[in-house]
């Protein structure tokens, strides 16, 4: 709890002024004394429309938390559009490997309308504890709701650890929850260690990944983390793995929110370049713009985006947004694959920061190659193709 | 009643400047440029927007050394009203928590009755995002975030789009609360001359610790912070620079197979 009740007994002066005051009937009186239930969920009520002074909140500053009683790895199951978010399963391998350091038990929380396929989904990968909370009005995301039932998740599990995807949604929640907790939260993580204790180690990128940041919670728990999708590996599947399901009931008092969503309209991948993981860039090696196709295809493959160079974009080939270099846009993908692009200062300023670089050119002594990290030498036109066609047949393969 | 807007704002090294000692794994701060974040420049710029439709007041806030009075300056020269800046040297060490506390406190010490509080959507050197939700959550109000679009605004409502990549919301939120919002929002309009004469005798609050109500020496700064920064490091660079030569199909099955094991593609289906 962040705030608590105090009751003033003396601004009180009948029990019958005070009868109907709680909607949810947490004020107690003994005959002598009046006190605050567990049934209080702090909606202020009172304090609105009591006896002047008669109720107040007062700010917990108990910032220190006894260890011991959390243990315990939870995860957010967070719901996208075609059921559970892939980066999920992520946490969950990385939890699992924790969890095999430093044997615990590992919760996960569902929340939104119809979780029975995405809950027998998640039964198959080795999680300990699954807590559904079901309900129409939780469909959307909101903000109030979703932190309450978290919260609520949170009190009844007690788990040392609580990692969360840094999707939109992720990062909207996490730090809501750690704030309501009093403790830390460690924002995109790219590695995640485990110590005695429970003790969580999270490493992040800081100043735009110049530098790596580790960080520790040392007397807080739950610590909260969220992590990046694309960064951990999936788990897998286990054989008869014992999941406990509790379905848990909607308090309506959760369900209040200052937010209504008017409309939700579900959409593809990102459409901006700055924001892609995989970007297929074309050069001055594309000959005629129909030949965009080839490029366009690799990019779907990879699930990425076409951007390219500056002259690309001059002959009006493509759209001024997808132009990276000095006057256009610098981008820091996971990985992009740059096809007929000779390397230019001008545009090679623009991707430096990626995680790796792939050029296809076919001049050897081509600038790219000086900053690329594999540098393909060979004519786009024939590299490009295959390179869709492997990627199609690998996935094929495993499917 | 007026509409009492107020944005947090933060001045931030320049990140392309920032380098580590290899040595000691600390940052080299000497000589290291300052600039607004440049996240805040939308957030000024949507509250400018909203306060032209619906009236009021703007509000800057920022926490930091007093050369931090710089970026409240900045705004003002963009349009801002008022300035708070909450400088104490018992703020020193805050992580998001503690700073999120102090920025509560602020707001809520300076401005008697704030009715919407804008955030950018982050900052370019912690890159956390996390300090809107955690002031929202502080003075108990909603909070949206990833605000794209801003589609209408009235005093005590605002209809918004939500850009959550998958999908688009568009919500309506009632007042008070917070928002933090996309970079494309607005493009943000240009300090303004003539107003920086005006900015120049405009007066910016100092608040310190003990200017907050409520304040728990306990909970500010370093002591308040519950994350501690073990160690800063320089990435491990151990990238490869190979240059590959070979039949087509020979270099697309390589260079398949590389991106597998480097996780930088994975065959999932979908």
């Amino acid at each position: 709890m962040t705030i608590k009740l105090v009751v003033d007994r003396e601004k009180i002066e009948s029990q019958a002024q005070i009868a109907d005051l709680c909607p949810f009937q947490a004020i107690e009186f003994d005959g002598a004394d009046y006190s605050i239930s567990a049934a209080c969920k702090m909606c202020r009520l009172c304090e609105i429309n009591g006896p002047p002074g008669a109720f107040t909140f007062v700010e917990e500053t108990q910032w220190s938390r006894e260890q011991g009683e959390w243990s315990g790895i939870a995860i957010f199951a967070e719901q996208s559009s075609d059921g559970i978010h892939p980066v999920v399963l992520e946490l969950l391998g990385k939890a699992r490997e924790l969890a095999a350091q430093y044997p615990q038990p590992i919760f996960m929380l569902l929340i939104g309308n119809n979780l029975e396929s995405s809950a027998e989904m998640l039964t198959r990968y080795g999680v300990d504890e699954l807590y559904l909370f079901d309900h129409p009005q939780l469909e959307d995301f909101r903000i109030e709701p979703y932190a309450a039932v978290f919260e609520t998740f949170l009190h009844r599990t007690r788990p040392a650890v609580v990692l969360v995807g840094a999707t939109p949604i992720g990062r909207s929640l996490a730090p809501r929850l750690a704030a309501r907790f009093r403790t830390g939260l460690t924002a995109d993580c790219t590695e995640l260690q485990i110590q005695a204790e429970c003790g969580l180690i999270q490493i992040r990128p800081a100043f735009g990944g110049n530098i790596m940041a580790r960080i520790a919670t040392p007397q807080h728990r739950p610590q909260f983390a969220t992590v990046r999708y694309k960064v951990m590996t999936e788990a897998k599947p286990v054989q008869n793995g014992k999941t406990k399901i509790y379905s848990l009931p909607i308090d309506p008092s959760w369900l209040l929110s200052g937010i209504q969503v008017l409309q939700t309209t579900r959409r593809g991948r990102q459409e901006d370049i700055t924001d892609a993981e995989v970007l297929v860039v074309a050069g001055r090696g594309v000959v005629s713009a129909k030949d965009l196709s080839i490029l366009e295809e690799l990019a779907n493959a990879l699930e990425g985006q076409l951007a390219a160079t500056r002259p690309m974009v001059e002959k009006g080939w493509l759209d001024i947004k997808r132009h990276i270099g000095l006057s256009g846009r610098t981008v820091k993908p996971k990985l992009i694959i740059t096809c007929g692009v000779s390397g230019a200062i001008q545009f090679a300023a623009g991707i430096l920061n990626s995680e790796c670089i792939v050029a296809i050119n076919n001049d050897p002594e081509a600038p790219i190659f000086q900053v690329a990290n594999f540098g393909l030498v060979g004519d786009l036109y024939e590299i490009v193709p295959l390179l869709t066609k492997t990627l199609q047949s690998t996935r094929r393969s495993l499917s | 009643m007026t509409m009492e807007i107020v944005v947090c704002i933060k001045q931030v090294p320049d990140t392309a400047k920032i380098e580590v000692d290899e040595t000691t794994g600390t940052l080299k701060r000497e000589g290291a440029e300052v600039k607004m974040n440049p996240f805040d420049l939308s957030a000024i710029e949507t509250a400018l927007q909203i306060r032209e439709a619906t009236g009021g007041t703007v509000w800057v806030i920022s926490m930091g050394p007093t050369q931090a009075a710089q970026v409240l300056r900045e705004a003002f020269m963009m349009g801002a009203d008022r300035g708070v800046l909450l400088c104490d040297p018992r703020f020193a060490g805050s992580d998001t928590l503690a700073t999120s506390y102090t920025l509560a406190l602020g707001i809520r010490t300076a401005v008697k009755n704030p009715q919407l509080i804008i955030c950018g959507k982050q900052t370019t050197d912690g890159d956390t995002g996390q300090v809107g939700p955690e002031i929202a959550e502080f003075l108990q109000i909603p909070h949206v975030c990833n605000v794209s679009r801003l589609v209408e605004a009235r005093e005590h409502a605002l209809a918004l789009m939500v850009d959550l990549q998958e999908m688009l919301q568009k919500v309506q939120v009632e007042c008070p609360c917070l928002i933090t919002v996309e970079k494309d929002i607005f493009p943000p309009r240009l300090p303004s001359f003539r107003k920086r004469e005006e900015a120049r005798h405009k007066l910016i609050d100092v608040l310190g610790c003990s200017d907050l109500e409520t304040g728990d020496p306990g909970c500010f700064g370093l002591q308040g912070s519950p994350t501690h920064v073990e160690k800063m490091f320089p990435p491990v660079v151990d990238k490869p620079r190979e240059i590959w030569t070979g039949t087509g199909i020979d270099l697309a099955e390589r260079l398949v197979d590389r991106l597998q094991r480097m996780k930088l593609w994975l065959p999932r289906d979908h």
